[in-house]
């Protein structure tokens, strides 16, 4: 557990403000590069992918951290706030670049949510994240309670899972991407099924358990 | 079909050369605006201002290279186009392996300008060059019971990493209706600008029907067969009720994923104001009698 013991040490003195600073940076960047025709000749369609992808990537981060504490000992939970408030930015962009920029409508967005099931579970793992991206700070947790804070950010859990349906869901025919995104979200749900470690004895016959 | 397909737009009303060959650089530079002005202004009016070759080449979905948009223009020049042979079977008077040289030869060259319709909500405009269909199938004579034209695009897995990952069968298979493959706008085209086909849209011949989404415009043909049983269609076999055989560019059919009523023409930038799609992509005076007395939502 040495390298485990570094990782811990040196995320004491790593600060997790960057992230927000790298996060905003690079979904600026990405919309410059769009701006200028880097994107391809079909911007609004990469920019939507490219915000929509990292807004995914960054939640199965934030899944990581709590098996890797467990299983390995190495704690990066400071830093999972900033990746999970990261991840709500890239799917604001996402939704914003869909609803503003491609459809252009708001009743194409009304009649879109409603008729196109995968658009509708998009729609809804946003909306699930959104008490959540405002409840990301000390205060909410204060004034929530450590326990029910906890129990609302668990709808992170239905919230991913929508999010990698989406994406397997919108493709054309079967790539493989958007099903190891869905693989590796399912594996990080079941594990936090599995218990770290079996009772050394049975509980004897009768014993109250909890 | 009775008469030929005339051209009210000629090569005179394609973007030119120095334009299309690096438009960016020249609206940069002083001429732009006059360059820009020169183009031609009958395919402007028609809303037809052709794509630049740069987007056309390299905004494709040619699935046996990937199924990124930019993973054709990336990895086609692998494929391997010299020499070329046409498998020409089923019901036809002249069989055989065709030279491709001997395929066309003797046949009329046509420039045709299109609107180009992708079944995902996007479109182009096309300045393609080639032969029409018709053409051909007189050349290869099509015998009296066959109702049907199927075709098949090149595999050469060696050469095409997204045959080798399999995201959908190989090799891509469509087909149209005799009558669709006679009408004088279905072209069996070989270059884009009066240039050789770029390799990423389907050289050395690939077959365009402007009134259909583009997947029905199948690339790289290998073989043509005259049939009398309506041909199996990739898309079709991978998800029937997403895509039908006849897959007509039609606004009020929605792709159960996605509306079909409206369109964004590629080359707007971000901002690109979406277009309303037109019933058989525009070319309903052409083609609408094709389909005369059928339900277009049965039969989408």
């Amino acid at each position: 557990m040495a390298l485990a013991q570094r990782i811990n040490r040196a995320q004491r003195v790593l600060p997790a403000w960057p992230i927000y600073l790298i996060g905003f940076g690079w979904m600026g960047w990405l919309f410059w590069l769009g701006l200028n025709g880097d994107l391809g000749p079909e911007p609004i369609n990469a920019l939507e992918r490219r915000y929509g992808l990292l807004a995914l990537q960054l939640l199965v981060a934030t899944l990581v951290i709590t098996p890797l504490r467990t299983w390995t000992n190495i704690s990066l939970i400071k830093y999972r706030r900033a990746l999970g408030l990261m991840a709500f930015a890239f799917l604001m962009g996402h939704f914003l670049v869909w609803a503003l920029l491609d459809l252009q409508s708001l009743s194409r967005i009304g009649v879109e949510i409603v008729r196109r099931p995968y658009i509708t579970i998009g729609f809804a793992a946003f909306v699930l994240l959104i008490p959540l991206a405002v409840t990301s700070n000390n205060a909410s947790i204060r004034r929530l309670g450590a326990m029910g804070w906890r129990k609302l950010h668990k709808l992170t859990y239905p919230a991913i899972l929508l999010g990698a349906v989406h994406f397997v869901w919108l493709v054309k025919g079967y790539p493989l991407e958007p099903f190891l995104y869905l693989g590796a979200v399912i594996a990080l749900l079941a594990i936090r099924l599995v218990p770290k470690r079996r009772p050394a004895m049975r509980a004897p016959a009768g014993a109250v358990t909890r | 079909m009775a008469r030929r397909w005339t051209n009210d737009l000629t090569h005179d009303d394609v973007t030119p050369r120095p334009l299309w060959l690096n438009r960016r650089q020249i609206m940069a530079g002083m001429g732009g605006a006059a360059a820009l002005a020169a183009t031609g202004a009958p395919a402007m009016a028609q809303g037809l201002e052709p794509n630049t070759l740069e987007q056309i080449s390299t905004y494709n979905n040619y699935y046996e290279f990937g199924v990124g948009k930019e993973d054709p223009a990336a990895y086609a020049s692998a494929l391997d186009i010299d020499p070329w042979t046409i498998r020409v079977d089923g019901m036809v008077d002249r069989p055989g392996e065709y030279a491709l040289a001997d395929l066309l030869s003797g046949l009329q060259s046509e420039e045709r300008i299109y609107r180009f319709r992708c079944v995902e909500a996007w479109s182009m405009v096309v300045p393609w060059n080639g032969v029409e269909l018709a053409d051909v199938l007189d050349k290869i004579g099509v015998q009296s019971g066959a109702r049907y034209v199927a075709f098949e695009t090149v595999v050469q897995p060696e050469n095409m990493p997204g045959v080798r990952s399999r995201v959908i069968p190989f090799p891509y298979v469509e087909g149209l209706r005799l009558d669709e493959a006679r009408h004088p706008l279905t072209l069996l085209a070989t270059g884009i600008y009066g240039q050789p086909m770029p390799k990423q849209n389907g050289a050395p011949i690939r077959l365009v029907v402007p009134w259909k989404y583009g997947f029905k415009s199948i690339k790289s043909i290998v073989r043509i067969t005259l049939t009398d049983r309506q041909p199996p269609t990739t898309w079709n076999r991978l998800n029937s009720r997403e895509y039908g055989f006849y897959s007509n560019v039609n606004p009020e059919v929605d792709h159960p994923r996605w509306s079909q009523a409206s369109e964004r023409r590629i080359g707007g930038g971000l901002f690109a104001r979406r277009q309303d799609t037109l019933m058989f992509n525009g070319y309903g005076d052409e083609v609408a009698s094709l389909y005369a007395g059928m339900d277009l939502r049965e039969n989408y």
